[in-house]
């Protein structure tokens, strides 16, 4: 017996028979079959059906006689399936059953809506920020008068994740950043014979610009990422409107202890971050480039003053409410599945990074105009 | 309508998780073309029993035969050629969030069929028309409703056209009127397809309305009360405990009322 499926027709007068031979499974290779637009004459008025030779069968099966009865249903021609096996007449009863029919979509909005349509969607997500921020606020007030609900529990991991848990990390990037600036300024200042002033650039730099923005970075990915990741989740399972609907606010509940520890912390891993960079650079200046340890410390001591790295804790702070903000803005306000909760943890770390980065360019450019 | 050729069969089966032993000496066939539900209180690890035929969880001890092949012992390669004949619906529905409804249905075609991409589309069609989907395959499963993301798992199902099919508590969360147009819907599938079906669940009607056969797993025993047809077991069963669930009784063992039945 052949085992691939085909499919054959005999006419007989004004009657068209179908003959499904072999095994129609979705398993076989390709079935061979005439064009179904094709099989009516135009002449035909009733369609018959044998199935005597058909050895197998399954869904395979069901789409081609659904095709072939939709031609015929248009061309009018009466179908007798009682040549059909007793199954398949079953489930071609079911697929003719429509239960439910999906609403209308609107159709493809050409460029210039396209246009419209981002920039409402750009000036959602302002509002929504705006929203967010004041709602920020609104809580901060409330823990001020004494009236916001958080476990304090929560605050003190949080404390803890953001800050003595994220150390390593934050010591490895801050050291090799050090160390990396001592080598590039190394040998530019060695040309001058000016390399005892490598200990200025490493030391300023990490002050006021790396130590501040690589701790922000490190954060906005390892902490960011988190809140958005957990926030998310708990959106999606509803565990927020469980909160919500138990008249605890979500906000002072999840928002508020995330965004106080890690406000604390940042500037706190900033200035860590500064030593230990400050610290990358001595290696260098003292081994590669045989400075004195005394004389690269006390170069250091001169260089940077305190307001130096008060601009880099000032800096730090509003970088540690960004992070926060954002991964928060992001899991809060995400969708109940587990694809919407990937969407918003890269967000997150998307937009804290550009934020970031934008925000310590008008700081730089501020701080240099009030001449700090 | 089924004739009694035994497509499942379970010898001794422990289930443990740990030390922590769930169920043991569990002993059951389930027949070619029979609708088998296992049932038993929460927490007495009916989903662990599914678990443990769809390949997810290991045996403690004993074994699992498919269609003549023990299932566990064999290799990889062939536990998954097996799986490829089973359709699991699971208690949510389990679509893939990031797919298109019809995109989940059309994974396992793509992947494990040489269909070309317009047969593959037809299929999607007619599978989703089967459960009265028809026109939904560009939905998102989040803008579905979770009656709806159910019947769209149970076309991911049978999407391979499987001989066996898994059900995980079919009708949770359902209204009864959707529910027991699932049921419905389970059975003329049966009839039609001709694939044998296990359902978990603890809905009397469903039992009711499609069970052929059953398992009963107790959690106190911590194994099997009984095994039989539900409609038989509700009256004739040794076991109280087995008739008063199937007849919703709620009362104190000491009372015996089922012994009234």
């Amino acid at each position: 017996m052949k085992k691939d499926c085909s499919l054959k027709t005999s006419l007989n007068g004004s009657t068209l028979c179908l003959y499904f031979l072999g095994s129609w499974t979705i398993r076989e290779q390709k079935c061979q079959q005439a064009d179904i637009n094709n099989l009516f004459s135009p002449n035909i008025t009733h369609l018959t059906f044998n199935t005597a030779s058909l050895t197998k069968w399954d869904s395979r099966m069901l789409v081609t006689l659904a095709s072939v009865i939709e031609v015929a249903t248009a061309k009018s021609i009466s179908i007798d399936d009682e040549g059909l096996p007793t199954g398949i007449r079953n489930l071609l009863k079911l697929t003719e059953k429509k239960v439910l029919t999906p609403p209308q979509d609107s159709d493809d909005a050409g460029f210039f809506a396209a246009i419209g349509l981002q920039s409402t969607v750009f000036f959602k997500d302002m509002l929504q920020q705006l929203t967010f921020t004041g709602k920020i606020f609104q809580s901060y007030m409330r823990l001020y008068s004494g009236r916001a609900r958080f476990l304090k529990r929560d605050l003190s991991y949080f404390l803890l994740d953001c800050g003595p848990l994220a150390l390593p990390i934050v010591t490895l990037i801050a050291f090799l950043v050090g160390f990396t600036l001592a080598f590039i300024g190394a040998v530019q200042l060695q040309m001058f014979g000016a390399d005892i002033f490598v200990a200025n650039l490493v030391g300023l730099t990490m002050a006021r610009e790396m130590g501040p923005m690589m701790a922000a970075i490190i954060m906005a990915g390892r902490t960011g990422a988190a809140f958005a990741a957990q926030l998310g989740t708990m959106q999606a399972n509803e565990e927020i409107d469980a909160l919500q609907t138990m008249g605890l606010n979500p906000f002072d509940f999840l928002v508020l202890p995330r965004m106080t520890a890690l406000v604390i912390m940042m500037p706190m891993l900033a200035v860590w971050a500064d030593f230990v960079g400050i610290l990358g650079g001595f290696f260098i200046g003292v081994f590669s480039l045989d400075i004195s340890p005394i004389l690269y410390i006390e170069q250091t001591i001169k260089a940077i003053k305190l307001n130096h790295f008060m601009v880099g804790i000032i800096k730090s702070v509003f970088f540690g409410y960004i992070v926060a903000f954002c991964g928060c803005l992001k899991g809060m306000t995400c969708g109940r599945s587990a694809d919407a909760v990937g969407k918003a943890t890269t967000s997150a770390v998307v937009t804290s990074i550009v934020f970031i980065v934008i925000a310590d360019a008008m700081f730089t450019f501020f701080f240099n105009l009030i001449g700090v | 309508m089924s004739k009694q050729t035994p497509l499942i069969e379970v010898k001794n089966l422990t289930m443990a998780y740990g030390d922590f032993v769930l169920q043991r000496n569990l002993t059951f066939t389930v027949n070619k073309g029979s609708i088998f539900t296992i049932m038993g209180e929460s927490g007495c690890g009916k989903s662990t029993l599914l678990r443990h035929f769809t390949g997810l969880k290991k045996p403690a001890a004993g074994n699992i035969s498919i269609a003549g092949i023990d299932f566990w012992q064999s290799s990889h390669q062939k536990r998954v050629e097996i799986l490829q004949h089973c359709g699991v619906l699971y208690q949510s529905g389990a679509l893939w969030s990031s797919m298109s409804i019809g995109e989940n249905i059309a994974l396992p075609l793509r992947q494990f069929t040489k269909l070309s991409e317009d047969e593959i589309h037809d299929l999607v069609e007619i599978k989703l028309a089967l459960v009265g989907l028809k026109g939904f395959s560009d939905y998102l499963p989040s803008a579905i409703s979770g009656g709806m993301q159910k019947r769209a798992g149970l076309a991911r199902a049978i999407a391979l056209d499987p001989e066996i099919l898994f059900f995980d508590e079919p009708s949770a969360g359902l209204d009864p009127i959707s529910s027991s147009m699932l049921d419905d819907l389970i059975l003329e599938l049966r009839n039609s397809l001709g694939a044998t079906i296990i359902i978990v669940t603890h809905e009397l009607p469903s039992i009711f309305a499609l069970a052929d056969d059953s398992i009963f797993l107790d959690t106190e025993t911590r194994t099997m009360l009984t095994t039989g047809n539900p409609k038989i077991l509700a009256t004739e069963s040794d076991s109280i405990k087995v008739r008063r669930f199937l007849s919703r009784d709620s009362s104190q063992p000491g009372n015996m009322p089922a012994d009234n039945l």
